[in-house]
């Protein structure tokens, strides 16, 4: 079928299935634009190229289908480095569609030209530059390939103009459906030896302090199921890290919940004190490990992981794994069979000694006192439908989140762990509600996050996606407020965010004001005694999308706190739970 | 110390699709993990697929994750350690030379002779010498031509495939 590489891009698209992009247009992207109209699929205008790609990220993690971004050259492509850098670090399938000027001019410094596929090539897992419209299809069937397959991460494609453009006899092309991929180089290995299968089913029956490591490979390789019952199988206890919440439900008594930096103490101490970590899709990131060399330094090591670089990347481990998650601990039930595992009942007493002194605790507003952001997280959670969907931002209200909501669901959380992108949770939930339009989706935002991306809340008022907005508002940089409180002797360097204007007397921006510019409805609540109330009513708005603003204690820490540089061993609880300090240690 | 001689070097031989861009992944991924390269030599071995000999200093981060992340680029089909006794492994040098005086010429003759190498061309004082051995041989040949007024001098880095058993 004679065709323009225009209309093939979204005749591809729609081969892979695709029914949702999120774009804007622009020059060089133009002749895709005009095939936009006529294809058989949604286009959500974002008001912001990063936007698009934090959707398609959202939408992605939410759907467990592969995000699109449509998006120009130039500083368009330039404005999705953030999104595909962040996709990256979490292993997001995404594909990303950028014009490019025309192939002739490219080298010349030509309007809106950036070397695309040079910039991004360290923040993709590949990228191509299309040069014939004839291969449109296969590449595109290729970048869905690799995007979704092996350890999942975003895919670009560079198309210069000439090639999309009906008017231009460059683009002239012959439409062939995409054959099989054929890359000798990617050739992802899913299955483990059985040999390394048996060593590690070994170490996990004679373990006597084991814990399984969960990380977001649990979630990718949709291995929810599996973990839950190895886990069961063996009595094995779980942490589940900030890219796997929901990989186990809390309310699981084998569920340890968060480990790492702002993870709780049991979480945090099971894995120092453990002779054996299962790593399970896990990567042995700063944030968890604390200082290395004074991480976990009894626990012999299983790693599993789907990308054979993580293993020995940061700890060598004892037995390696390379393989899909889920395929791997199918093959590790197998194994085990009717084996008994070591008897873990002193090492649970532990764990259940440690979940008694050290809960994950704040201390209550005092009577007058700005609401604490922990409590309205609480109230949120205990309001919100059991399958809501939440996204954050980066900083402390990101730590208040993961900690004290409760996930019963997988895919039910979504958050830059990797990148630690401020303003990802409104977009990411506005790709999340768009792909999964019956759940309830609240960001969960700070101020700081709020004014990088708040512009598309635009987008969900316009295109009709209600996600839900929990503003806490603390008027500061919270964590990095935090940390020049605890570290650099309470000298706050350009955090305040509560300033009025020149002139004036109140904060700027005035958020309610803002959000309802922007199509939303939005209140303001600082009475702790219309918390519950606000958030009934924002729960039962399906019309439009929803700021509540809520004014926070300015300064309240994030606890527990592993300090940059320490060992976990160091973890800093709250100061109201100092005074049991002494027992600490007691496996 | 002579640049083939430092100790802690692997020869890697990276198979890559031929593609475009190919090298710039290549490279930029040694770049941005930090491994150096010592030296890097491609050219294609049919339409399909070209061949790159990495030598890479392994002092600046593990064999094993080098190798690893190259072989993450989708372009890169294989990845060989080869062993630096067993394997046929060659560089080329071009050298030119000024010796000043034409009654060395004969002597410079002489000692390249001596490694089986090249003169491809003298006029008067100036000699243009090439040599294709093991870049062992290459210093050692600098070494000797260095007191007769090397002017300008190009090294290939080395090539490799795995010898016969």
């Amino acid at each position: 079928m004679q065709m323009d590489g225009g209309t093939a891009l979204l005749k591809a698209l729609e081969f892979e299935g695709v029914d949702l992009v999120f774009g804007y247009p622009g020059g060089a992207i133009l002749p895709v634009y005009d095939s936009v109209i006529d294809a058989g699929l949604r286009h959500v205008l974002v008001r912001h190229e990063q936007g698009a790609g934090h959707m398609a990220s959202g939408y992605a993690h939410a759907t467990g289908r592969p995000g699109v971004v449509i998006v120009t050259s130039g500083p368009a492509a330039t404005n999705i480095v953030t999104p595909l850098a962040d996709a990256y670090l979490d292993s997001v399938p995404i594909v990303a569609i950028t014009g490019q000027v025309p192939y002739g001019l490219i080298g010349t410094d030509a309007f809106q030209e950036t070397d695309t596929t040079g910039i991004t090539m360290s923040i993709t897992k590949h990228n191509y530059l299309v040069s014939d419209p004839n291969d449109i299809p296969q590449v595109v069937h290729e970048a869905f390939h690799i995007a979704t397959h092996g350890r999942p991460g975003p895919v670009l494609i560079d198309l210069p103009k000439n090639i999309t453009d009906a008017m231009n006899p460059d683009s002239a092309m012959t439409w062939k459906d995409p054959i099989p991929v054929d890359l000798p180089g990617f050739q992802p290995v899913l299955d483990a030896k059985p040999e390394d299968i048996t060593a590690a089913v070994d170490l996990m029956l004679a373990a006597d302090r084991p814990v399984i490591y969960a990380g977001g490979g649990i979630l990718k390789s949709r291995a929810a199921n599996e973990l839950r019952a190895l886990a069961e199988k063996l009595n094995l206890p779980v942490v589940t890290t900030l890219m796997a919440r929901g990989a186990l439900p809390d309310s699981h008594e084998l569920n340890l919940g968060m480990p790492g930096m702002h993870g709780n103490y049991t979480a945090v101490m099971a894995m120092q004190e453990s002779d054996l970590l299962i790593a399970l899709g896990s990567r042995f990131d700063d944030r968890v490990t604390g200082r290395l060399d004074g991480f976990a330094p009894e626990a012999k090591i299983i790693h599993v992981d789907i990308d054979p670089a993580e293993l020995g990347k940061i700890r060598t481990p004892d037995v390696a794994i390379r393989g899909d998650a889920k395929r791997v601990i199918v093959a590790m039930l197998d194994e085990i069979g009717s084996k008994d595992a070591a008897d873990h009942g002193a090492w649970r007493s532990t764990l259940s000694g440690w979940q008694e002194n050290y809960p994950l605790a704040y201390e209550a507003a005092e009577p007058g006192g700005k609401l604490k952001p922990q409590m309205v997280l609480e109230k949120l959670r205990d309001l919100s439908p059991e399958d809501t969907i939440v996204a954050s931002g980066v900083g402390q209200h990101q730590m208040w989140a993961s900690q004290y909501w409760k996930f019963e669901h997988p895919y039910t959380w979504l958050n830059s762990g990797g990148l630690g992108t401020m303003g990802y949770s409104i977009p990411a939930a506005i790709g999340a509600k768009a792909g999964m339009p019956d759940r309830t989706v609240w960001a969960v935002d700070g101020d700081g996050c709020f004014q990088m991306t708040c512009q598309e809340l635009i987008t969900a008022a316009v295109e009709g996606i209600p996600i839900k907005v929990a503003l806490l508002n603390n008027s500061f940089l919270g964590m990095v407020r935090q940390w020049q409180e605890m570290f650099y002797e309470n000298r706050y360097s350009e955090v305040d965010l509560g300033q009025p204007a020149a002139g004036g007397n109140s904060p700027v921006p005035d958020y309610v004001k803002l959000s309802e510019a922007m199509g939303c409805v939005a209140f303001r609540v600082e009475d702790p005694d219309e918390v519950e109330a606000a958030i009934e009513r924002a729960n039962s708005i399906n019309d439009r999308p929803v700021v509540v603003e809520f004014v926070t204690e300015a300064e309240e820490n994030v606890y527990p706190m592993v300090p940059g540089g320490k060992t976990n061993s160091e973890v800093v609880v709250p100061p109201f739970q100092q005074k049991n300090v002494e027992q600490r240690g007691g496996a | 110390m002579k640049r083939s001689q430092i100790e802690e070097t692997h020869t890697l031989a990276v198979f890559v699709e031929n593609k475009a861009g190919v090298l710039a992944r290549v490279a930029g991924l040694f770049a941005r993990r930090g491994f150096n390269i010592e030296s890097l030599a491609v050219a294609p071995v049919d339409d399909r697929f070209s061949r790159i000999t990495i030598v890479v200093d392994a002092v600046s981060a593990p064999l094993d994750q080098i190798k690893k992340q190259l072989d993450k680029l989708i372009d890169v089909v294989t990845i060989t350690e080869l062993d630096a006794e067993s394997s046929a492994l060659r560089e080329m040098v071009l050298v030119r030379l000024n010796v000043e005086d034409e009654s060395n010429v004969a002597e410079v003759q002489a000692l390249v002779d001596g490694f089986s190498g090249s003169v491809i061309r003298v006029r008067e004082t100036q000699m243009m010498i090439s040599l294709s051995s093991r870049p062992g041989d290459l210093d050692d040949l600098l070494e000797q031509l260095e007191p007769f007024g090397i002017e300008e001098l190009q090294r290939t880095g080395a090539i490799a495939i795995p010898g016969i058993e």
